[in-house]
């Protein structure tokens, strides 16, 4: 499966209060989380963000809290993919969790600017840089990510899991 | 080859002989905790479909970000997690005259050695202080051990870090902890634990090893652990009649790398914003003139904490310039601090005192920030907009150092202030 959209492009060790500040935390509905993502340091973020465009960003993304809201607003915004030099363990693990795909892509932070237009191959990992037109590959995730990715996160994959038991 | 203590916690914790590092495990858990965000947590364990938790012995929930609740929205965040509890028997349930959860955690007896914790909060790093393998999952991933009483991890490798030599008087273990994260970085030990060891580790009380497991966190530990000693146990002694495992590094444990520390010469220091790991000396930043001057926080809001700010501020007026907020970590410190006057010292040289919470840490409220202001703190993360303001700026340093900077109205050398 292939997805086309904007690249929304961060720096280096983007954290949870940048991308969902903890004055929201007590926000129950995920698409009113959607409308604070990154809302307090890039108030155009929430405003301007389009279905199945993409976060690109360097190294360590989502460090800091264990906040899962930072991984929720940005799957209810949209956000196709969060593209990353690398991440933070516990956003890692959350986006996971919660069906928000992720890709560690060497080389994207430079091969990637702001509103540039990217086609991702989910399968491949394959990331194609059409408004300049080059092409990077991301790493692929272990395979027991993978399941719970394409089960749509971990709660549907553990029900799965547990209608599979009984 | 022998195990390190994580590797031995997660072998315990999955059933196994040995594991390596990297390996994949299954670890069944023997503390859920979560705060406010139970109330996400008990929504989506809802969905699951399981009617019951695995085990309403081993979760625990308490309030501390916004206590008392701050908004309608909060209150009744606080009503469904309390109906919650009721419902499903949890029998480990702090409401809003507790304090935060990881001072709450070991004073209650729910730190012990040997064991797995998991909290919905990133900084359960702390309660490796015990000789625990602490580490922060989200909410969707507590349902499931609400359901299961199990989650994947995976061994992360480890790092030692040995510290030696006696500490400069006014610096301590929160300026130890700000130099290892300025040399390591935000990111140098993420999906990674870190041991340590050493003298003055040895040396250390309880509440200044906690300071240094808690804000592990900022390098990106999974887990931030200190091997239990006497001063452990005698800590838990009077707090849990479990019985628990304490677990020790073999002589031939493997380590990514081993890094030692002197700590002989040490100034204090200062996370710079807008990064924890923009760490520099204090006399690289003293004279910055601040607004605000935060005691308190998972961080360093204990007693020892407490008891070095009331030392420096005892007689002493604030400058005029500058509110300082004071938050005990737990009600047992508030009343402690109580018993031996440290509060009416607070009072009396001019600060706001607070309950015991997280406060305005991050960002709900009790003491948020302008734009243009600039926040002195003892507390752990000074990211953009964190304490309200994205135009305000919030450097982290140790008790001793916020207490000072609050005197002259600028960030300074507690030896400025004392003989």
């Amino acid at each position: 499966m292939s997805v086309k959209g904007r690249a929304w492009k961060f720096g280096d060790d983007v954290n949870t209060d940048v991308i969902y500040a903890g004055k929201f935390l007590p926000i129950t509905e995920p698409t009113e989380m959607a409308k604070h993502a990154f809302e307090v340091v890039y108030p155009d973020f929430p405003k301007k963000v389009k279905k199945n465009d993409f976060v690109v960003a360097g190294k360590y993304f989502g460090c800091g809290s264990s906040r899962e809201q930072a991984a929720t607003c940005l799957k209810y915004a949209g956000v196709a993919a969060v593209i990353a030099e690398s991440f933070a363990r516990i956003f890692y693990r959350n986006a996971i969790n919660l069906g928000l795909p992720i890709l560690i892509c060497p080389g994207v932070s430079k091969g990637v600017d702001d509103g540039d237009e990217l086609e991702v191959d989910f399968e491949s990992g394959v990331v194609k840089n059409l408004t300049k037109g080059t092409e990077l590959k991301a790493k692929a995730l272990p395979q027991f990510v993978m399941e719970i990715l394409n089960d749509g996160g971990l709660i549907p994959h553990l029900k799965k899991k547990l209608a599979k038991n009984t | 080859m022998g195990m390190n203590i994580s590797e031995k916690i997660l072998a315990r914790a999955s059933g196994k002989k040995r594991v390596e590092p990297n390996e994949i495990v299954d670890g069944k858990v023997d503390v859920a905790m979560s705060h406010e965000n139970a109330g996400l947590v008990s929504k989506t364990f809802k969905s699951i479909g399981v009617p019951k938790v695995w085990d309403k012995s081993k979760i625990v929930i308490l309030f501390d970000h916004r206590v008392p609740a701050e908004s309608e929205e909060t209150a009744k965040g606080h009503k469904n997690v309390r109906e919650f509890v009721k419902s499903q028997g949890i029998e480990h349930f702090y409401d809003i005259k507790a304090g935060i959860c990881h001072q709450i955690l070991p004073e209650k007896g729910h730190c012990r050695p040997g064991e797995l914790l998991v909290g919905t909060d990133s900084h359960t790093t702390t309660h490796g202080a015990f000789g625990v393998f602490a580490t922060g999952i989200g909410a969707t991933e507590m349902a499931a051990v609400w359901a299961t009483g199990a989650l994947w991890l995976k061994v992360p490798e480890t790092i030692k870090i040995v510290v030696n030599g006696k500490f400069p008087s006014w610096v301590g273990s929160k300026d130890l902890i700000l130099r290892i994260i300025g040399d390591l970085r935000a990111d140098g030990a993420d999906y990674k634990a870190v041991e340590y060891y050493g003298k003055t580790i040895e040396e250390m009380s309880i509440a200044s090893r906690m300071t240094i497991c808690n804000m592990s966190m900022e390098m990106g530990a999974k887990a931030a652990i200190i091997p239990p000693d006497d001063k452990t146990l005698e800590y838990l002694k009077s707090r849990t009649s479990k019985m628990f495992t304490p677990q020790y590094a073999d002589k031939d444990a493997q380590y990514e790398k081993t890094i030692e520390y002197d700590v002989s010469n040490l100034e204090p220091q200062i996370a710079c914003p807008h990064q924890v790991d923009n760490v520099k000396p204090v006399s690289e930043v003293a004279g910055k003139e601040i607004h605000q001057a935060l005691l308190g926080s998972c961080t360093n809001g204990r007693l020892e904490d407490l008891e070095i700010a009331a030392r420096i501020l005892k007689g002493k007026k604030i400058s005029k310039d500058v509110r300082m907020i004071v938050i005990p970590a737990s009600w047992e410190v508030y009343g402690e601090a109580m018993d031996k006057g440290y509060l009416k010292t607070f009072i009396d040289a001019g600060a706001v005192i607070i309950n015991p919470g997280c406060g305005p840490c991050l960002g709900a409220h009790q003491g948020l920030l302008a734009p243009g202001e600039r926040c002195i703190s003892s507390t752990n993360r000074n990211f953009q907009g964190r304490m309200g303001s994205k135009d305000a700026e919030v450097y982290l340093a140790s008790p001793a150092v916020v207490a000072a900077s609050a005197l002259l109205g600028k960030i300074a050398h507690p030896k400025e202030v004392s003989k």
